[in-house]
């Protein structure tokens, strides 16, 4: 047993003197209390928008951590603020331990941004897209080259080089600008929407170096509508409804707390939902349902055990599944509506 | 930390990049446009018009003409550095947002900016200078002075145009401003004829205009009529006007691209 906590305590050394720097580095990176963003009127006719409106969260070093939300949750205005480029409207907000108000030249030259639109000059080559981002943060010509080499290599744009952007493929164009976004080597990642308008395969590829950078000790955080990223990449995530957030935690604590453990999804011929579910209430007294349009779904621990139930009230669904409990059902569950419309 | 002047330069460096890309369009509108009008309508319509005419004050069409396009064409020139580029790139996917995520602040990204609109005025205007002295419509070794001068009139329009583009969510109205501005200046403020020439009433409506200054300053200097408390008049406004439309920059620039 002695011998057990004397190795432990070894090990606990030797590692704090390679890691000293970073554990000398403060734990919390970002740190929001009462976070509000409050946008003046667009014309004389306009009024003023509230589209974050007091929000608190914490993010720690080597965390990821996810904004979850439906269109205009007011995700990519809290990524705005963090990233130094939108000052609040009110509340505290820190970034590496500075306040983006007087310090956002010094904070913003050790984060990297990927915004929801790449913003990629395409008139210029992949290098040269390289070559001036790396300037504006003052790096020698000689650095940007061999950072470009190795960034290139990540994000399999290798043979790329010399190529004008107008033509890359969508999902290069995002490969492409999150390594442009880590031409000053970043402590922090911010991603707003990384894999939105990509093929499913370009999504899993794009997940994939993500997940690379995160093992590498970078910190990650993103903004996205689709659960299964969030639950792909985020180790915490809050959700976020009309500025508002409604719940926070690990993918697995949001659904355990928000969510049963399985869904039984039933879809019904046209018409015949309403009766159906006047049905299935009296059947399922403990249990939550949640009406869609197109379909009806039974939160339960016990998905097949409820399909057996809907076959013996003698309801005929045209379609059955059952599926495990995602993201997606916390959302509705906190907020009444589908994550993405 | 680098100074702000350095952060400028960072900015400056994307253009000069991407001017080493698109040079070649950009000579047509900004150089040779000017040239083809000085030498159709100098030359081409100077033959019509004949020499000495009384109302030019006594010099030939092409030395009266040419300095009035220099100055027409600074401000066409500073019109289109500024708006257009500032209005496509101040909004998402453009060049702005991303060097804001990046240490550069808002004035960095005008003065870097400013900078390279500086630089391409100055040069349209060295070389239609050049060409206006080799056509021999200079009459005065002050001709070298409508580099200067031709270059704040273009400022005098780029400084509030960029104030103004970067407050645009569209780039529709910048064509508007051609129609409504740059057309109407170019016609009445003295560049194709003399001020002189016009009826009593709308001389003092030209006078206020800021292309008239341009116009009169170029023209008096390369003609060797200088006054000189009348040019400092024309520079006072001149620079009033980049002033105004710097200070206005400065401010908008923060507010959008720091919105
Ligand atoms: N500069 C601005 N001026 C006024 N309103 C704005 C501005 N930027 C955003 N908004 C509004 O604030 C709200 C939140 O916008 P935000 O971009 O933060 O949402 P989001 O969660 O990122 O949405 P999406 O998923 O569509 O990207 C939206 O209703 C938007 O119209
Ligand atoms: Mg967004």
């Amino acid at each position: 047993m002695a011998i057990e906590y004397f190795r432990a305590g070894v090990k606990f050394l030797l590692h704090s003197a390679r890691f000293s720097t970073i554990i000398a580095m403060p734990d919390v990176l970002v740190e929001a209390a009462g976070l509000v963003k409050r946008y003046p009127p667009r014309d004389r006719h306009g009024t003023a928008f509230t589209a974050v409106d007091g929000i608190d969260f914490v993010l720690r070093r080597g965390e990821s951590f996810g904004f979850l939300g439906p269109n205009g949750a007011g995700k990519s205005s809290t990524m705005r603020m963090i990233a130094c480029v939108s000052p609040p409207t009110s509340g505290t907000l820190r970034v590496l331990g500075m306040d983006p108000l007087t310090q956002g030249r010094e904070i913003r030259a050790r984060l990297g941004v990927v915004p929801q639109d790449d913003a990629l000059d395409r008139d210029l080559t992949v290098l040269e897209n390289l070559l001036i981002y790396g300037r504006y943060f003052g790096l020698p010509k000689a650095t940007i080259a061999t950072r470009s080499a190795r960034l290139l290599e990540f994000a399999q744009l290798a043979e790329r080089g010399g190529e004008r952007v107008d033509a890359l493929s969508g999902g290069m164009r995002r490969r492409l600008t999150i390594a442009r976004s880590l031409i000053n080597e970043p402590e922090i990642l911010l991603l707003d929407e990384p894999t939105t308008g990509l093929d499913p395969q370009a999504r899993h590829v794009l997940w994939d170096r993500l997940f690379r950078l995160k093992q590498q000790g970078v910190s990650l955080i993103l903004t996205t509508h689709y659960m299964d990223e969030a639950e792909q990449l985020c180790d915490r995530l809050v959700v976020m409804d009309k500025g508002h957030i409604v719940a926070q935690g690990s993918p697995a604590e949001l659904i355990a707390a928000h969510s049963t453990k399985e869904v039984l999804e039933l879809r019904f011929e046209i018409g015949e939902q309403d009766k159906a579910v006047a049905k299935l209430r009296d059947a399922t007294i403990r249990d939550r349902l949640e009406e869609l349009p197109d379909r009806v779904l039974w939160y339960t621990a016990e998905g097949e055990a409820a399909l057996a139930v809907v076959h013996q009230i003698g309801l005929r669904p045209a379609t059955a599944m059952v599926r495990r409990a995602s993201l997606e059902d916390v959302f509705l569950a906190l907020t009444g509506r589908t994550l993405v419309d | 930390m680098a100074t702000a002047d350095a952060m400028a330069l960072r900015a400056f460096q994307y253009w000069i990049l991407r001017y080493r890309r698109t040079w070649r369009g950009t000579v047509v509108i900004s150089i040779a446009n000017p040239l083809l009008f000085l030498v159709a309508i100098g030359v081409g319509l100077g033959r019509l018009v004949g020499p000495d005419a009384a109302a030019l004050g006594g010099v030939d069409y092409l030395a009266f003409f040419a300095p009035g396009i220099l100055a027409a064409a600074a401000m066409q020139n500073g019109i289109i550095e500024a708006a257009f580029p500032v209005a496509v790139n101040r909004g998402p996917g453009g060049a702005y947002p991303v060097a804001a995520g990046t240490p550069l602040e808002p004035e960095d990204i005008l003065h870097g900016h400013l900078l390279f609109m500086a630089s391409r005025v100055v040069l349209s205007a060295a070389v239609f200078v050049a060409v206006m002295v080799a056509f021999g419509a200079a009459r005065s070794p002050l001709v070298l002075l409508t580099l200067p001068a031709a270059a704040l009139t273009a400022m005098a329009f780029a400084l509030p145009s960029a104030a103004w583009a970067v407050t645009l969510t569209d780039i529709r109205p910048v064509n508007g401003i051609f129609k409504w501005v740059v057309m109407p200046l170019y016609l009445f403020s003295g560049t194709f004829f003399a001020v002189e020439q016009l009826p009593a009433v709308v001389r003092p409506i030209v006078y206020a205009t800021p292309l008239w200054h341009g116009v009169d300053l170029c023209r008096s200097l390369s003609l060797g009529t200088v006054s000189w408390p009348l040019a400092l008049v024309h520079i006072g406004y001149l620079t009033c006007l980049c002033g105004l439309g710097y200070l206005m920059a400065r401010r908008l620039y923060r507010r959008h691209l720091h919105a």
